[in-house]
């Protein structure tokens, strides 16, 4: 499904990192010595699986028979109807197996945590989303699994901590900082350096020292890659508008990266502005935040005048995160995509729109994108066409919702 | 002549290795750093390095996690550590001071500026510990200009094929991260550091000090002796750490006990 390196021109948007895993200034990788063999090493394995037509056949017989996809596109017509403008189409990205978009990148990256004779998997996560889909495919291939989640969040996310567990993983509270997604991924970057030989990292987002930003890219890529042929069937034509919600940023990345180079698609990733930008209380990095060096990539990040990282906030755990992946920092920086914030109340109020409307329980992450659709539709024509990318489903956010709308469960 | 070329090369006369002690800049608080660092060199610190806090230490074990932690909240700022320096440099003219720490403080500082602000200070070389070679041409030609030395780090997991690239234009000396982990947690025996030295002294004749995981006066000993110094941070720090009061203040006798400690250590390290 991805497509090969060698067919995309100089001039295209697509072509990035260089060989130094930079996007313009960003990304990079800064990490300490003893990890610098280690992610060379997984660039190396990375590039040789890429090429080899047996490791592509693989990852897709997995995404199409465990996975599920592709994952269907969906007009949304009571939505459309309701909002009054663009018609809406909607990536059904929910509906992969684990119901979030994370199990792309954990399939594609255990088979090279396989290819590369890794016998034990560590990973980050916030809300869970992308521990429960690691534990999946550690599960799947019978491998040992560490999960690293704030102790903050192991104590907000409880449905899916057990679900980890239930899975076979260990999952590991951490308590340093705010004991949210930024410290887990230090602890697992702290575990990796420990256990040097027989570990593999398994990053969640498009984040962290290169070659991880591009390698998620290219396994979500499939999102981007399924939505441009499925719009070409159902309308004819590509969208106006493509929308995604950014919290590291794997979903959006994997929806924009195939429209880069068309120039007629505007698209609009969705940062999440908590409380609002004005207050402290937000985790909108590019909108908010500054360049600056974290988990091993240059990119924009929440941090004071001294570069003291600051913590973020959201009422979404998976969208928790100071930083951002490094291709959007440069993919702002040129422009191409526009970057907006929506607050907390917004966001919940667009999981209740979507959920009556079409009969489907958003993730507090998408409902982010959803908010800006509804923004944005009124304003447009009714032969215009909206594609937003409907990352995970919320069967995981009924607490906290509930909590926010004074219902006790 | 640099003040760690001029250190090491007086060492190397009297025919022993370096007690590179550790202290982090404002843990529990200013006064008891300074405290720290002034008295170090008449404990026996041979070079000084000086830990500059930052929220995010991905290569440190939970003892200097919690020794930034501390620094922080005393109000740590790379500008305040400066004035530190400044204020030894007062004292001790000859006594080589290393800052560690991460990047993102120092980009945030500004590269050309912090280098200017640094020499000035009289700091004399950086170990910064998430810019690997691969990415040091962020600050050196800044920090050449200003006669910096960039410090390289070396790991047991960078093999023959990648030394020559880790230490191309390497200055000051080379610091061996003994183990594969991070600070504070294991330790490297004397016979893996006899396997490793040799290593490094086959591709560059700069001096190498041993860190991570060197804790007592005989480990200290043995990593000065088989390399060119030891670096002794965490447990230093828990003996800070472990003296301090229920709201985490230092107590009348707590530089005494760390300083006591550096001194254990350097007749150790003078012994061989």
């Amino acid at each position: 499904m991805n497509t090969p390196a060698s067919s995309i021109g100089a001039n295209s948007l697509r072509s990035g990192p260089d060989a130094r895993g930079r996007f313009g200034a960003y990304g990079g990788r800064f990490v300490a010595e003893t990890l610098m063999p280690l992610v060379l090493d997984v660039e190396r394995a990375y590039r040789e699986a890429r090429a080899d037509p047996v490791f592509q056949a693989e990852l897709d017989a997995y995404l199409a028979n465990y996975v599920g996809r592709p994952s269907p596109l969906w007009f949304a017509r009571r939505l459309t109807e309701r909002l009054g403008g663009a018609k809406i189409y909607l990536k059904r990205d929910e509906l992969n197996h684990t119901g979030a978009h994370k199990i792309n990148s954990c399939i594609g990256q255990i088979l090279l945590a396989r290819r590369m004779g890794k016998t034990r998997i560590i990973a980050e996560t916030g809300a869970g989303q992308h521990g429960v889909a690691t534990a999946t495919v550690c599960a799947l291939f019978g491998l040992p699994c560490t999960v690293y989640m704030g102790a903050t969040d192991v104590e907000r996310q409880k449905p899916n901590v057990f679900r980890m567990k239930l899975l076979g993983a260990e999952v590991r509270a951490v308590r340093s900082g705010a004991a949210t997604l930024k410290d887990a991924m230090n602890e697992a970057m702290r575990d990796w350096v420990a256990n040097v030989a027989d570990t593999y990292y398994l990053i969640g987002t498009v984040a962290g020292p290169h070659p991880y930003p591009m390698m998620v890219r290219d396994f979500q890529s499939v999102i981007g890659e399924e939505a441009k042929l499925q719009m070409m069937q159902a309308e004819g034509r590509l969208p106006d508008v493509a929308v995604a919600a950014i919290g590291g940023g794997s979903n959006a990345m994997g929806l924009f990266h195939p429209f880069l180079d068309d120039a007629a698609v505007r698209l609009i990733g969705v940062e999440a502005a908590g409380h609002g930008l004005e207050t402290h209380a937000h985790a909108a990095s590019l909108s908010r935040g500054r360049p600056g060096v974290l988990h091993g990539n240059m990119t924009y990040l929440l941090q004071d005048e001294d570069g003291q990282i600051e913590e973020a906030h959201s009422i979404s755990a998976g969208l928790d995160y100071p930083g951002v992946g490094p291709e959007h920092a440069w993919l702002h920086d040129i422009g191409r995509v526009e970057y907006v914030a929506i607050t907390d109340d917004e966001a919940l109020a667009a999981f209740q729109l979507l959920t009556r409307t079409e009969g489907i329980i958003p993730a507090l992450e998408p409902a982010h994108a959803l908010a800006q659709v509804a923004k944005l539709a009124p304003t447009l024509p009714r032969d215009a066409i909206i594609l937003a990318n409907l990352c995970g489903r919320g069967d995981k956010d009924i607490f906290a919702v509930a909590e926010h709308l004074g219902v006790s469960l | 002549m640099s003040r760690i070329e001029a250190r090491f090369a007086a060492l190397a006369a009297e025919g022993r290795g370096a007690l590179i002690p550790f202290v982090e800049a404002f843990d529990p608080d200013r006064e008891t750093s300074m405290a720290l660092l002034a008295g170090m060199p008449a404990a026996g610190a041979d070079l000084i390095e000086i830990g500059v806090p930052f929220t995010d230490p991905m290569a440190d074990g939970p003892t200097i996690q919690a020794a930034g932690k501390r620094a922080l909240a005393a109000g740590a700022k790379l500008g305040r550590i400066l004035d530190m320096v400044r204020e030894f440099r007062r004292a001790d003219a000859a006594t080589p001071i290393v800052l560690m720490g991460y990047l993102n403080p120092i980009l945030a500082y500004g590269p050309p500026r912090f280098c200017a602000d640094a020499a000035a200070a009289g700091v004399d070389g950086l170990i910064i510990v998430d810019l690997p070679s691969e990415e040091a041409d962020l600050i050196a030609t800044d920090a050449a200009h200003h006669g910096l030395d960039i410090i390289r780090l070396v790991a047991p997991t960078t093999d023959d094929a990648r030394l020559p690239k880790v230490l191309a234009g390497s200055s000051g000396f080379i610091y061996y991260v003994s183990i594969t982990g991070i600070t504070g947690t294991r330790t490297a025996s004397g016979a893996q550091l006899e396997a490793a030295v040799p290593r490094i002294r086959r591709v560059s004749a700069l001096p190498i000090a041993v860190g991570f995981g060197v804790r007592s006066p005989e480990q200290a000993a043995t990593a000065s002796r088989v390399a060119d110094g030891a670096v002794v941070a965490s447990a230093l720090i828990d003996t800070l750490a472990a003296d301090l009061d229920a709201e985490g203040r230092a107590r009348p006798g707590t530089v005494a006990k760390v300083l006591d400690q550096v001194r254990a250590l350097a007749s150790a390290v003078r012994a061989g």
